[in-house]
């Protein structure tokens, strides 16, 4: 497989998590592990460009994909992917813990759905939990990377 | 012009959007072998044996210990409280909750762990098992038979057999404060390694590096200074539940050096949710009287706090229920009593606002029943008994002085904010148009302690570097609140220069020589002020040098941060540069300051609330419309940071009210052991927030600062649950309990009319 670009070959244990794959194999550390019922989100990377639980997925079954993390989501030369960008311009994170996996959701959402509504904004990253933000500015972030509304709550 | 207060972006977030944070579980700590602890599946009973063989012969396997290999002495617990309820290391004749570790497993690897530990087989025979924290006060089950009692601490303040009198008036009604998992999305998890020169370093997901070094030395009986420990060095949210120190983090450096070789140890969520310690866990019977024209004349409250099998931070925090008992309101008597106790539960510790939600969750739902029972609006009732704007510093019945507060003002804002007028019209047509969408509106109007209680303490160092850069050293500690940002603000504007030549060290007690941490939202009011103050002192440093530049007294000297220069008052024209001076300062003592602050005492943020729901009248099920919050933390430094904080807390406020609830069968089996179960609230449940801040600085400190960590909680929380039963009210609901699930509210409407 490809993890973000870069050809991956490695003898794994056919019960290996494709998360544990990517941090401990792969060594890329910036996709957390924040449940093991698949309930949090925080460990959403992208494989063949469509958003998924990489707790949920053997590394065996995916062999042969290619994968992008957090650390593949900015350019090449450093400059932030918009939905980075709109998370940071609207303080849509605190610990950083759910962080890479909520940021991977919603560029897949916004791939999906170019232009939501704050209701589409909120059930699409409904299995993406943090506990420090509330969610409001997550869904501030996401529907400013969208070039939408800010959502309807008021101050800042 | 000054930074402070302008809306300033984070420094940290660059890193955490582009390659993740540093979290314990992402060291690469070479030649580390993996901790699993095996965990009792039982919630009360004796051990008769355990079989380790199978397990010590597992692939990978290192070690496998039980309680009879470790020969520290057992924790004992805080001393308030009863001294017998004393917790070993690993169960060792009776384990007292499910989810106690009962053996540790050491393995090359992760995986290998698992599997070992599922061959440690463990002969139980079970006892009676004690849940209800009511029933647990006078039960002949006991969880420490050597204690002759559940009961592991007491509190009485008053006892007036003519408490009411006086009163038309007395409503009474039990009210459960349930309890909740605190659910930081990074669960617990510690490394260890020992150096060659005998210094061990200990990586902890804590909101405070200094208490698990003392705890380590205490414990462990290791000198403090062959000890480092390092928080985090990122740390994935904390809530309150990080700020004691666990025996499976504590055991590390004890167990590496067992088996010689270094250690990680990261708990499973499942793990997670029955180990680290839960929050609230009130069950309190509020008794209010007054008049029949609206003044609140007398309040008692009785409180059972559930403390889990061993008593740790959550039996103590009663106190801080008492602390503030009747919230902001001039309540001539007020009564308190309380009784922690021990069940077979997981223990239970602080979780965001740490016993004064339940102070104001107490008194905002008495405040709405006894308001039901006299039949006046919410508001006058309020109004009518909230302590007025020129009585501060006002001292309560219980003894505690509240710095400065304005209540009214609070309360006029997130009514005109809200539209009330407007909300109650549209629930009164809803009613007699017969809509089976109820409207709601509930208020709570708040008022909170931070960095309290006693005296704010803490260190904080400012350094200018030869080439200009700052470094700034904190004993607090951040798990997600921004301090690198709040306090690069701080310097930036003391001493002019830009943010990004300030670097805030925190959480590694080999760099910080002491700190208190991250907790009761005290960090910018204790550690900033420690920080201006030590900033202050490097500026007059620097004026001193300054005077000997200009051949003038230093008491002469002004420095303006904006240009950077030093001048003799009255003449600007002749200067010299902040890179002048400090290039002679760097000549002869530098410029550093180390200031241990120590504060006149806590301060009392305040707010109001205003929640708008929607409850299905055939479904009982709860839609949050609006949240409108008004809070009031004193000088707000940065407002993205505060907004932040704030909408957190809210999220947690309704997720208590509507959804969140840890729940155990009769035999002591936990059924929200994992997120699948527990209903951690998520973004389809909430609507955007709708913020004002007020801002009255507060006299207690340099800065006018309060702290904002833990308001939006402790107003949101009533304001929701007071509400749901709004919604209600006119079918004949007088009160229903949190978290008011659809089958609650739904159950409450059927008894109520049928």
């Amino acid at each position: 497989m490809t993890v973000n670009g870069s050809q991956q070959e490695h003898e794994v244990e056919p019960r290996l998590l494709l998360v544990h794959y990517i941090r401990e194999v792969v060594g890329l550390t910036g996709t957390n592990i924040g449940c093991d019922t698949s309930s949090c989100g925080a460990c959403t990377v992208h494989i063949d460009g469509e958003s998924v639980k990489s707790c949920t997925v053997l590394a065996v079954q995916a062999d042969g994909s290619s994968i992008k993390t957090i650390e593949g989501l900015a350019d090449p030369d450093g400059t932030m992917h918009p939905m980075q960008e709109a998370f940071r311009e609207n303080h849509g994170l605190q610990c950083g813990y759910c962080t890479p996996g909520m940021v991977m959701a919603a560029v897949s959402l916004l791939e999906e759905q170019p232009h939501p509504t704050e209701a589409e904004v909120r059930e699409g990253l409904e299995g993406n939990l943090c506990r420090c933000t509330g969610y409001h500015n997550i869904v501030k972030a996401v529907l400013a990377a969208a070039g939408s509304a800010a959502p309807s709550g008021g101050a800042s | 012009m000054s930074i402070l207060g302008n809306r300033v972006l984070r420094k940290e977030d660059p890193k955490f959007l582009t390659v993740g944070g540093s979290y314990v579980d992402d060291l690469k700590l070479e030649g580390a072998a993996h901790v699993t602890y095996v965990r009792s599946t039982m919630a009360h009973a004796r051990i008769l044996s355990i079989d380790v063989d199978e397990a010590r012969s597992a692939p990978g396997v290192l070690a496998v210990l039980t309680a009879a290999d470790i020969d520290l002495a057992p924790i004992a617990p805080n001393g308030m409280m009863n001294s017998a309820m004393v917790q070993q290391w690993l169960a060792s004749d009776i384990t007292r909750f499910v989810g106690e570790a009962v053996a540790i497993v050491i393995t090359e690897e992760r995986y290998q762990g698992t599997d070992a530990a599922e061959l440690v087989f463990v002969d139980y025979e079970p006892l009676p098992v004690l849940i209800d924290q009511e029933a647990a006060v006078g039960s002949e089950v006991q969880l420490f038979p050597e204690a002759g009692t559940n009961v592991s601490m007491k509190i009485d303040f008053g006892e007036d057999p003519d408490f009411f009198a006086g009163c038309d008036v007395v409503v009474r009604q039990r009210i459960v404060n349930q309890r909740v998992a605190p659910c930081p999305l990074e669960v617990r998890a510690a490394a260890c390694r020992w150096s060659d020169d005998g210094r061990v370093t200990q990586w902890a997901s804590t909101q405070g590096a200094h208490s698990v070094k003392g705890d380590i030395a205490k414990y462990l009986g290791i000198e403090p200074e062959d000890i480092r420990v390092i928080a985090g060095p990122d740390v994935g949210g904390g809530f309150g539940a990080k700020i004691g120190v666990y025996t499976e983090e504590l055991l590390l450096p004890w167990l590496s050096k067992r088996v010689g070789r270094p250690l990680k140890w990261v708990e499973t969520r499942s793990e997670s949710m029955v180990n680290l310690g839960h929050g609230r866990g009130q069950v309190q019977h509020a008794e209010i009287g007054g008049t029949r024209d609206g003044r609140v004349l007398a309040y008692r409250l009785d409180v059972v706090q559930d403390g889990g099998a061993y008593p740790k931070m959550g039996s103590i925090l009663p106190f801080m229920t008492r602390t503030m008992l009747g919230g902001v309101y001039d309540i001539p008597k007020m009564e308190f009593h309380s009784r922690s106790v021990v069940t077979n539960t997981t223990p239970t510790v602080a979780y965001r606002g740490a016993g004064r939600p339940e102070a104001t969750a107490a008194i905002e739902r008495a405040m709405d029943l006894y308001a039901a029972e006299i039949g006046m609006d919410p508001v006058e009732v309020r109004r009518k008994n909230l302590i007025a704007k020129d009585a501060f510093p006002f001292t309560t019945p219980v003894g505690t002085t509240y710095d400065i507060g304005d209540y009214d003002r609070a309360l006029d804002l997130v009514l005109e904010a809200a539209g009330y007028t407007d909300l109650r019209a549209e629930q009164q047509r809803r009613r007699e148009s017969g809509d089976r969408r109820l409207l709601g509106i509930g208020l709570s109007v708040y008022v909170e302690i931070t960095a309290g209680p006693g005296s704010p303490r803490e260190f904080g160092a400012v350094e200018v570097k030869p080439d200009g850069k700052v470094i700034v050293r904190t004993g607090s500690s951040s798990h997600g609140q921004g301090h690198a940002t709040a306090f690069s603000m701080l310097v930036a504007d003391r001493l002019g220069v830009e943010l990004d030549d300030v670097e805030v060290i925190h959480g590694d007690t080999d760099i910080v020589p002491r700190g208190q941490g991250t907790m009761g939202s005290r960090s910018l009011q204790a550690g900033g002020t420690a920080i201006v103050r030590a900033a202050d002192q490097v500026v007059n440093m620097a004026k001193s040098v300054a005077a000997d530049l200009l051949e003038a007294s230093a008491e002469d000297i002004v420095f303006d941060p904006a240009d950077r220069q030093f001048h003799v008052a009255g003449t600007p024209a002749v200067a010299k540069t902040w890179d002048e001076v400090a290039t002679v300062a760097h000549q002869g003592e530098g410029l550093a300051a180390e200031i241990d602050y120590k504060g006149a005492g806590a301060t009392f943020p305040f707010g109001a609330h205003l929640v708008v729901v929607e409850v299905d009248r055939d479904t009982g099920k709860v839609e949050v419309k609006r949240i409108v919050a008004v809070d009031d933390a004193g000088r707000i430094l940065n407002p993205l940071l505060a907004d932040g904080q704030v909408h957190g807390g809210l999220a947690q406020g309704v997720a208590q009210a509507l959804l969140e609830e840890v729940l155990y069968d009769e035999d002591g089996n936990p059924v929200t052991s994992n997120l699948a179960d527990y209903a951690f609230i998520s973004a389809a449940e909430l609507p955007s927030f709708e913020r004002t801040q007020m801002e009255t600085p507060t006299p207690l400190n340099d800065l006018g600062a309060k702290g904002i960590g833990e308001s939006g909680t402790i107003g949101s929380t009533p304001a929701v649950h007071n509400a749901v039963i709004d919604a209600v009210a006119h079918l004949g609901v007088r009160h229903i309990d949190m978290p008011c699930t659809a089958e609650k509210v739904w159950r409450a409407i059927g008894d109520a009319t049928t």
